[in-house]
Formats: C-alpha cells, structure tokens, sequence
C-alpha cells in the first residue's frame, strides 16, 4: 500500500506525463459536468484503486477491445493475453497473498501493523473471494474482517502514540472501508487533522481523504478552511496545488469569501497547472454561489486567453455554464472560441493533446457546445461560425470513436443554430454514416441526432426511413426507445398499420421490458391516429387492457377510449404537429395579473431562490461569520472596533490586538492574508494600500486616523481607475487568442536570445536574396525587442483578430494598438552611433535581450526611392502577421519608415531607411535607450502604483557608501535612468516607463545595511527583469 | 455531466468509486448493485448506454473489470465512452510504472 501511495504521489505532481495530457484536460471537462476537480481526478481514482488492489501488470494486451484491462487478477510478471489472464486468474490466490505478505512486510509503515493479522488477512480474503462463486457466505464473511479492521483502525487513529505516517496508513485503509460501503466516519476528523499536520505525502492522504469522506455541507469541513487558507499562501507548489484541488472539490459555501481573494491572485500565477486549478475552482465555486464570483467575469476572460491550453480549457467549463444561463451577454467572445476551434481543429495544439491523433476531441465538444448555445435564434451570430463548422463536418474522417463524438455534436450544433440549408444537408449526410454503421454504439448515437433533425426538417431524415424501421427489431431496447418516440409520425412510405402489427409483435415478445413495452404502446398510439379502423390495434387493447401490469393496463385503457372518439384522438395527436415545438411561456406572464392582486393585497413581492437562500443562511447561521462582514463595513477600518472583528491589518503579523480577536471568534484564521467585507470582497490592490500606508510604523505627523481616511480615498480612485483600465485590457484579451501556443513561455527573458538571433539569421538571409531581386537599396536595420515579446503577442493576436475580421467588436483595439506602436517608434531615436549602444548600454535593455542585424552592404546596390519597398520584404513572409509599414519620420535625402513583424517567439522590427536623393545609402546605424521622459508626482505615483497587479520584492545588500537612501536612487537613476519621484524619510519613490504605456514603479526602502525593493507595473514581465537590472547596478557600484 | 464513476468486477465488487455529487453511503452500495446488475445484463449486441434512473450508464467493459459512468442527460455518450478509454489508458501507463517499481524492491 506505502508503495502505490508513493506512486500516487508522483502523479500527483500531475504534469502527467506528456504524451498523457489529453487526460487532465478531459477530467476537468468531466469536473464541468462533476463540478469537482478531476484535474488530479487521476490521481485520486489511481489511488483508490492501487490500495485496493494489487496492481495491474499493465502491459498491453490485445484483445477484441482494443487495449484489455487486466486487473487486479493477476499477479506481477507478463501475461500472454487476455486469455492467459483469465487462466492465470485460476490460480490467483497463491501469488496476491505472497504479493500481499512482502508487501505489508517491506513497507516499514506497516511495521505496526505486523501484529495485526487482521489488517494482512483483509486483502487475502479478498482475494480469494473472487476466485468463488457463491458471493453470499463470503460477504458475511467480509463484513465480519472489515468490521475487526474497523475496530483496530479506531484504536489506532485515536492512540496519542499514533504517529502521523501511521494515520496516513490508516486512512488509505479507512478510504477502502467506505468504498467497500462500511462506515468509516469515526476518521473523518483525523483525516482533517492529517491535511492540517502532516507533511507533503500524508498532507495529500489528507486530502485526498477528506474529499472522498466528506461532502459540501459536512459540518467538519469548516475545520478545514484554515488549513486551505494556509496551504494556499504557501511557496510550495504542491501544497497549493492540493489545497486548489480541494477547494475545487468540496469547500463550505458560506466560507467562499475567506479562500476567494487568495484564488483570485492565483490566476496571476507563473505556473499554468496553479492557474489551472484556481480556474476550476473558480467554477466550482460558480456553481455553487454564482453571486459571489459575478465580480471576476472579467478574469475569466483573461483565463480563455492564457496561453497555456489546459488554462483555456478550464476556463470554457465557466463559460459554458455561463452561456447556458445567459447566452446574449457573451455574444461577443463568439470570435474568440470560433478561432480557438479553428486553431484546434486545424492541429495548432501540441501533439501532447491528441487522443489517437484526434486533436484535442474533448475540447473541441466543448466548443461545439458553446457554439452551439450562442448561435441559437442567433442569426448574426450563427453566421460567424458557419465556416468551423464546414471545417469539423469536413474534417472527422478519421474512423475513430472519438471523431464520431466530435461529429455527433457538431450535427447537433448545425442543428441548434441559425439554419444553413447546406450545413444542414452536410450534417444529415454525416449521420447516414451513423445510422448505417454495424456497431451498435454508432447506430444509438446516430438515431438520437436524427431526432434533432427531424426537429428541424423531416424530409432530410426521409433517407433514413428504412433504417429506422429496420432499427425497431433490433434486439437493444435502448434502440428501439430512439427510434420509437421520434419517428413513428414519419412514415410516408410504409402503411401505419405495417408498423403496428410489427410493434405488436414485439409487444407479445417476452423478453421486452415493461417499460420498453410502455414506449411500443405510446407509439402505437400516436399511429393509430392515422391508421384508420385496425384489426391490429383492437387485438392489441383487448390483451392489454387485461395486463398484470397496471401501467400496460393503463396505456392500454387509454388507448381504447382514444380509439373508440376518432376525432378526440385527432386532435390530441396531430400529425402535421407533432414536429413544431410546444409554445412554452417560460416567464409566466398570464399570470401576471394574480400577482398584481397578490401584491396589492400585501403579500411579499417574490424572491428569487438564490436571495432567499441567502437570508436564510444570514438568518441560521451554524457558526458566527459577523465578523468578516462587519470589519469591512462601509466605514473602512472602524470594523476593528467590532467584537470579533479580524482586521484589514492581518497581513501584518503580530498585531496583538487581532490575535485576541482571532480567538474570540473561535476560527483559527492565522495568517489570513486575503480580506472580504459585506459587499463582497476586497481587490488585493486595498489590502496592499493598507500595508503601504502602515508599513512605517509610527510614521511620525501622520495618525493613524488620517491613513485611514487616505486608503479610504485611493481605494476608491484606484478602484474606479483598476476597473477602467483593466476591463479594457481584458477586453483586448478576450478579442484575441492565445498565440503560437506554448511555443513562447514569456516569463524568461533572456532566455530567449538564442532562438531570436537564430531566427533573425534566417530572416536576413531572405532579405539578402529579395533585396538582390528586387534590387530595393537599403539597409535594413532590424533589431527584437525581447522584452517586449509580451506586449507584441498581445498586439499579434489583436492584428489576427482584425485580419479575421471576425470579431466586430475587437475593430476599435487594433487601432489602439496601432496607434501605440507608431508612439514606440517615435519615441526611439535612431541614427545614433551603433557601437555605442552595445558598449555603453545603458538603458534597461541589455545587449543579450535584442539583436540587431543588417543585410550585408553588398545587397544594397541600387536605390529606391520608395517607402514602401519594405512591403516586398513583407510578401514574402506571409504566413507571418505583421503590421502596415508605417514612416516614422522624413527629411528631403532620407526617410525611414518601419513595420513590426510578429513571429511565434519574438517581435521582429524592420525598419527602412531609403534615400529620397538617388544617392546610395551606405549604412544606418541604430541606438536605442528607453524613454526617460518618464516624471510623474508622488500623487500620481500612488494612483499608479495601487493600479499594478503585479508585484516583486527583493532585498538587496549594499555598501557602506550607498547606506545613504539618496545616494542609492542616485546610483539608480544613474544607472538606470530611472525617474526619482520623491522622497519621503527612509523611503524612495522611482518610476520609469520602459515601453510605452507601460510603467515601472519602484518602492524602496533602506534598512540597516539592506535596501528592500519593491517593484510594481502593469506588466508581469518586466519586473523580474527590473528588479535584476537593479540588482546589478546596486552591486556594481 | 458526470454524477458518478465506477470500476466494478464482474462480481459486483467495487474496485472504485468516485462521486461528484454526494450520495449517501447505504445508498452508494445499493447503486453500485444496481448498476453492474444492468451491467451485466447486457449483451454484446447491445449498445454500451443504459438508462437507469434519472442518469445514463456508460459502460465499457475490460476483462473481468466494468467502468461506468454515469451521466445526466446533456452528455455526449460517445464521449464519455472515449473518456473511459482514455482514462483506461492511463492507468495503463500509471500502473505498467508501479509493476517496475515493485519488482526493484523485491
């Protein structure tokens, strides 16, 4: 057992292995459905199964389903066949106890489980049950092992000597127990104690146990909150990964607001396996209090455009069940998942998510899912998607189960959606293949999407008329209830009454169920209507009007009376009808004018469920959550002053007061960092304005009073600024697509010189060869701006979108972005000394981030006077997205125009510089060094600076002689040309902005012989990048 | 969306089980009995999707071994029955590793 745990372990590290990644994805698309998490879902079953069992040998055998499964029957050692393992499985009993014994006997955590017997003897038992036949006398028999098993498991989980590595053993056993339906609740609060305790592994077994013991509204689960919260703040990227994963599975819904903002921060995440998760618990928690996560909308969109797949793919479980709620407000992300499907469709995704050379097959069914809903009643909509749709018909070939899932769902989508005659003709055409196949699984599939066509339009289902009635004598009563319900009303062809003597056969077969027989019977009813007098049906009443089944009987009474008023029948079931939709009035407006009496008359006006629950639960409150709602009351900090109040302040630590607080409210909250307050939650921005604000205890001139009043006020203004800025970020995001997926990791800056200058010598190559051609005479002077890689495949996707011309909406943003990049260039200078750049370099950009490359002199042989000769250069590399050449500047002899080229892993900047006056153009040299023209107020700094998501700290020694603040900022303005903003006591304002729009904030403060730094700016790139360059300069001097 | 996954033996002996919404614990056993009832009922003609209360069945069938899923209405059967496979798959992978893993020990 230790040693399938260990295993476990392994998976749980869960990047399983590559060729496996369709896997994690697929489970989150089940946790859409299971609202858990399945994402570790494998390693969760894994490890039920290994502890029950001994472990499957495991290679591959082939049987007639593919891939046989050969489980816990055999023993360790090859085995020929599926064959060889059922003979193997004969004489089982023998090598499971040897297994067992070695095993119990080599794991060192079951030494204390050597003296009892009881424990060993389980597993053999077991074992050799299921070599016998007669299950009944060895169930009593299990019961009585499994219940000695129980009585010892107490004794031990509650002996004061039980080790935690031994609580682990035990609840692997305790989890067992309640699989095998024995109840198992006395350890409940030890597996609780063990995720609290324990270390990595039993922390895990923890878990892991808690979330198959206990369920949402389990009262113990509350004891659980404090150990997620902790486990969430953790460096350690397991322990987060677990406590994401719990959350996701069971987490107490009153206790959202205490986990949300610490999630919500996780979506910033470096590693996208967190980012992952904190997506599906965000789902989760959407499924279960919708309210409480309506303010992070905006986020989910910036999830669908994570670069890393499974992200994105988490984040379309949200959308989904968005969608199906509210479909008209996410009509505008239709683009989006149009080009998502187009790129997985098209094989843009890693092989890693192939499942048998199907790209990505669970995803695309959910996209075609998604489609589907936005496209309904939609004509406008529908349209965008008409082309993905061709391109799914046209693309499953492939003969693979999974290609028939994807195009099940695809007919169901062109089904669903605004019609297109010649999709919906495709799509018909697609089911024939379905419905014609031998196997029987594709038949069903096939006959339930020809109940959407039918909806639709009967005549495309016309062709399969013959099949269906071939299907009502197949021997799967599943089929037959396809075929019964739907398409009895289609039969133009074959006599009604040939079919109800045919049903009537099958009525009289025995081996129908009854409840098959009640769906014969309500079929033949329907044809009855249209079948004039018939032998048939008479016979069929008088039988059944006798049945011993009352529901047969019923059917049968009801179908007399039905018969015997011909025009009552007609007019119950009408043919021509029975096609259209019943017209449903979902908001109930007939009765409206009861409820306008109802109100009048004083009754309470109705409230919707989620209201009610609500009330409801501020009403019975189990434990006392006042606390959380009062501290952030509107007043801000005055909460502190309520009886149970935990503060704004409990990031910093060691405030006394708040310890005394802690305990009066009877929850550990130890080290919560993450606030909430009634109306919601607090942006992590706030909490940070209050620490800023705090951090120079005892600043003197300034009371305690007056800070407040001061967070107060930039809360707001950074709220409203927050909001503006990022929604329109997050916009941009949505309208575009993750790029060039996972071929560009962005958070290594320099890491990414290699492949840049590799790609650029190429690209000369080209120029040299097309410049010989064309005979364009100009030096070409280009250089990659690395670090702006993460700006430049945001611009990228931009420009996509526009070339799509997909998306009406993202039309405004490549005009922005546009306009940005025309600033970029004016703002770089060129025409300086290129020697001087690589030498001196002294902006932030270092000389390996940016190559810079020219074509070689001899190419430049004649002249051109054109500007735009750089757009032969651009023909050439089409398959390339890249911007409209733009003049940055001009005199009478030269003028020098650029355009930006975006490739999978860097930003190409061409710029050309042509000669105006016929003369050759011998050379250009490049300088660049960023902005320093960046000066803004204290003011302004703190606005800017509450703005900023993303943040970094470090901590820097320096010297005697800088120990001095001001002598410190002057070694980084020096070196940096950072802008010093202010100066206030001990601490240093700097700002700099090195690409434009994009500012760098820079806090510091010195402390005995240490300068702490701390870096903010709206992009998650530069800091690292910043905080490097500081460090650097700080250590040169 | 999926309610509940399964790996049952012929026997009726439940090798796993993992349920997204929470059944209670007698009730639990009485479905696993069910299920691999209708299960076993089957014949290779038929196909691998059964009604059964309010779910649907999706079985697949290796060895001696049974893996359902149980679905509500709005999943694809296919699917599902490809993510079994899937699933099987990799605990193919998994397990072939832990085989290895005992037999350095030993």
């Amino acid at each position: 057992m230790s040693l399938g745990l260990r295993l476990i372990f392994r998976s749980h590290k869960l990047e399983v292995r590559d060729a496996r990644r369709a896997l994690p994805l697929l489970l989150e698309q089940s946790s859409a459905s299971s609202s858990q998490l399945p994402g570790t879902a494998p390693g969760l079953m894994a490890c039920r199964c290994v502890s029950a069992s001994p472990p499957y040998s495991g290679r591959q055998s082939h049987g007639p389903a593919g891939r046989s499964l050969r489980q816990e029957e055999e023993g360790p050692g090859p085995a020929p066949g599926p064959r060889g393992a059922l003979g193997a499985a004969r004489g089982r009993a023998a090598p499971v106890l040897g297994e067992h014994k070695k095993l119990s006997a080599s794991g060192e955590s079951l030494a204390s489980f050597r003296s009892k017997p009881a424990a060993l003897r389980i597993t053999v038992t077991l074992g050799q049950r299921e070599s016998r036949t007669v299950p009944e006398p060895v169930s009593r028999e299990e019961e009585k092992l499994i219940q000695q098993e129980l009585n010892s498991l107490k004794a031990t989980v509650s002996a004061p000597t039980t080790t935690l590595k031994m609580m682990k053993e035990c609840m692997v056993r305790l989890i067992y127990c309640e699989m095998l339906g024995y109840d198992a609740s006395f350890g409940y609060i030890h597996a609780i104690k063990l995720a609290q305790q324990g270390n990595l592994l039993e922390k895990r077994v923890g878990y892991l146990a808690v979330s198959l013991f206990l369920h949402e509204s389990h009262e113990l689960l509350l004891l659980l909150v404090n150990t997620v919260v902790k486990d969430l703040q953790s460096t350690n990227l397991v322990e987060a990964c677990m406590a994401l994963t719990v959350v996701s599975q069971i987490f107490p819904r009153e206790m959202i607001p205490a986990v949300l903002p610490l999630i919500e921060d996780k979506l910033q995440h470096s590693k996208e396996i967190i980012r992952r998760k904190a997506v599906l618990a965000l789902y989760k928690f959407h499924l279960i209090a919708p309210n409480q996560v309506q303010h992070i909308h905006i986020k989910f969109r910036k999830a669908l455009c994570d670069r890393d797949v499974g992200v994105m793919a988490a984040s379309l479980h949200i959308y989904l069940r968005m969608i199906k709620e509210n479909s008209s407000g996410y009509k505008d992300l239709t683009g989006s998942f149009v080009t998502i499907l187009k790129q997985v469709v098209g094989g843009k995704l890693p092989v890693d998510f192939n499942y048998h050379s199907v790209p990505a097959p669970w995803l695309q069914i959910q996209l075609l899912r998604i489609l589907g809903l936005l496209g309904k009643d939609d004509q406008r909509t529908s349209e965008l998607m008409y082309d993905v749709l061709d391109e799914s018909l046209r693309r499953a070939e492939l003969n693979h189960n999974v290609t028939y899932a994807i195009l099940f769902e695809c007919v169901h989508t062109v089904y669903s959606i605004y019609p297109k005659a010649e999709l919906l003709e495709k799509a018909a055409k697609c089911i024939g293949k379905f419905v014609l196949s031998p196997k029987i699984n594709l038949k069903y599939l096939g006959l339930k999407a020809l109940t959407y066509v039918v909806q639709q339009d009967p005549s495309l289902a016309l062709q399969h008329q013959i099949t269906i009635i071939e299907c009502l004598d197949h021997p799967d009563p599943m089929i037959k209830r396809e075929v019964l319900g739907e398409y009895s009303y289609l039969l133009d062809k074959e006599k009604p009454e040939e079919v109800i003597s045919r049903l009537y056969k099958l009525l009289r077969n025995q081996s129908v169920s009854s409840e098959t027989k009640a769906w014969l019977i309500a079929a033949v009813t329907k044809l009855t209507a249209r079948a004039q007098a018939s032998d048939t049906v008479e016979r069929l009443i008088e039988e059944f009007s006798a049945s011993l089944d009352t529901c047969m009987r019923q059917h049968a009474f009801e179908l007399k009376h039905l018969h015997e008023n011909v025009a009552v029948m007609r007019s119950l079931l009408p043919v021509s009808k029975s096609c259209e939709d019943m017209v449903v009035d979902a908001s109930l407006s007939f009765l409206d004018g009861y409820v306008a009496e109802g109100l009048s008359q004083g009754a309470a006006p109705y409230k919707p469920h989620h209201q009610r629950q609500e009330e409801k639960l501020s009403q019975e409150k189990v434990l006392n959550f006042e606390p959380y709602g009062l501290s952030f009351s509107s007043s801000g900090f005055t909460g502190r002053q309520s009886p149970a109040g935990i503060s704004l302040g409990s990031d910093v630590s060691g405030n006394s007061a708040e310890t005394g607080l802690k305990e009066a409210n009877g929850l550990k909250l130890e080290g919560v960092k993450k606030l909430w307050g009634k109306e919601g939650y607090l942006p992590r921005k706030e909490s940070a304005a209050g620490q800023e604000v705090e951090a120079p205890p005892g600043a003197p001139g300034i009371s305690a009073s007056e800070n407040l009043d001061r967070v107060a006020a930039r809360r707001t203004q950074a709220q409203a600024l927050t909001q503006s800025k990022e929604e329109k970020e997050k916009q941009l995001l949505a309208s575009s697509l993750f790029v060039g997926l996972g071929s560009e990791s962005a958070i290594s800056l320099l890491g990414k010189a290699d492949t840049v200058s590799h790609k650029f010598r190429r690209k000369s190559k080209v120029k040299e060869a097309k410049s010989g051609e064309a005979s364009s005479a100009h030096n070409l002077t280009c250089s990659s701006l690395d670090s702006l890689s993460n700006t430049a495949c945001e611009d990228n996707a931009y420009l996509t979108t526009l070339q799509d011309g997909e998306d009406a909406k993202s039309k405004d943003f490549p005009l922005s972005s546009e306009l940005s990049d025309s600033e970029s260039l004016s703002e770089l200078p060129l025409a300086e000394k290129l020697s001087d750049f690589s030498l001196s370099a002294p902006s932030l950009f270092a000389d390996s981030d940016m190559e810079i490359f020219q074509p070689l002199s001899s190419a430049a042989a004649s002249v051109t006077t054109d500007t735009t000769s750089a757009s032969c250069f651009l023909e050439e590399t089409t398959e390339d997205t890249c911007s409209g050449c733009v003049e940055v500047c001009s005199d009478e002899t030269v003028s020098v125009s650029s355009y930006k080229l975006w490739k999978d892993d860097c930003l190409l900047m061409v710029w050309s510089v042509s000669s105006k006056s016929g003369s050759e153009v011998k050379g250009a040299n490049l300088d660049i060094f960023p902005a320093q023209n960046f000066k803004i107020s204290t003011e302004d700094f703190g606005k800017l600076w509450l703005s900023f998501a993303n943040d970094v700290k470090q901590n820097i020694k320096i010297s005697e002689s800088q120990a001095a603040l001001p002598s410190a900022l002057k070694t980084l303005q020096q070196k940096l040309r950072l802008h010093v903003v202010d100066i206030q006591g001990d601490e240093g304002l700097l700002a700099c902005r090195l690409l434009p729009s994009t500012s760098s904030l820079l806090h510091c403060r010195v402390h005995g012989d240490g300068l702490a730094l701390w870096f903010r700016s709206s992009c998650p790139a530069l800091l690292d990048y910043l905080s490097c360059q500081c460090q650097k300069a700080m250590e040169g001097s | 969306m999926i309610k509940f996954f399964l790996m049952v033996n012929k026997q009726g002996q439940t090798r796993l089980s993992k349920y997204y919404e929470h059944v209670d614990i007698n009730r639990r056993t009485l479905l696993e009995t069910e299920v691999i009832k209708s299960c076993l009922s089957r014949s290779s003609e038929q196909c691998s999707f059964i009604e059964y209360k309010d779910f649907k069945l999706i079985y697949r069938q290796y060895a001696a071994l049974f893996i359902v899923v149980g679905v509500n209405d709005t999943e694809n059967e296919m699917a599902i029955y490809e993510f079994i496979h899937n699933f099987v798959e990799v605990l193919d992978e998994y397990f072939s590793r832990v085989v290895s893993l005992l037999t350095e020990e030993w």
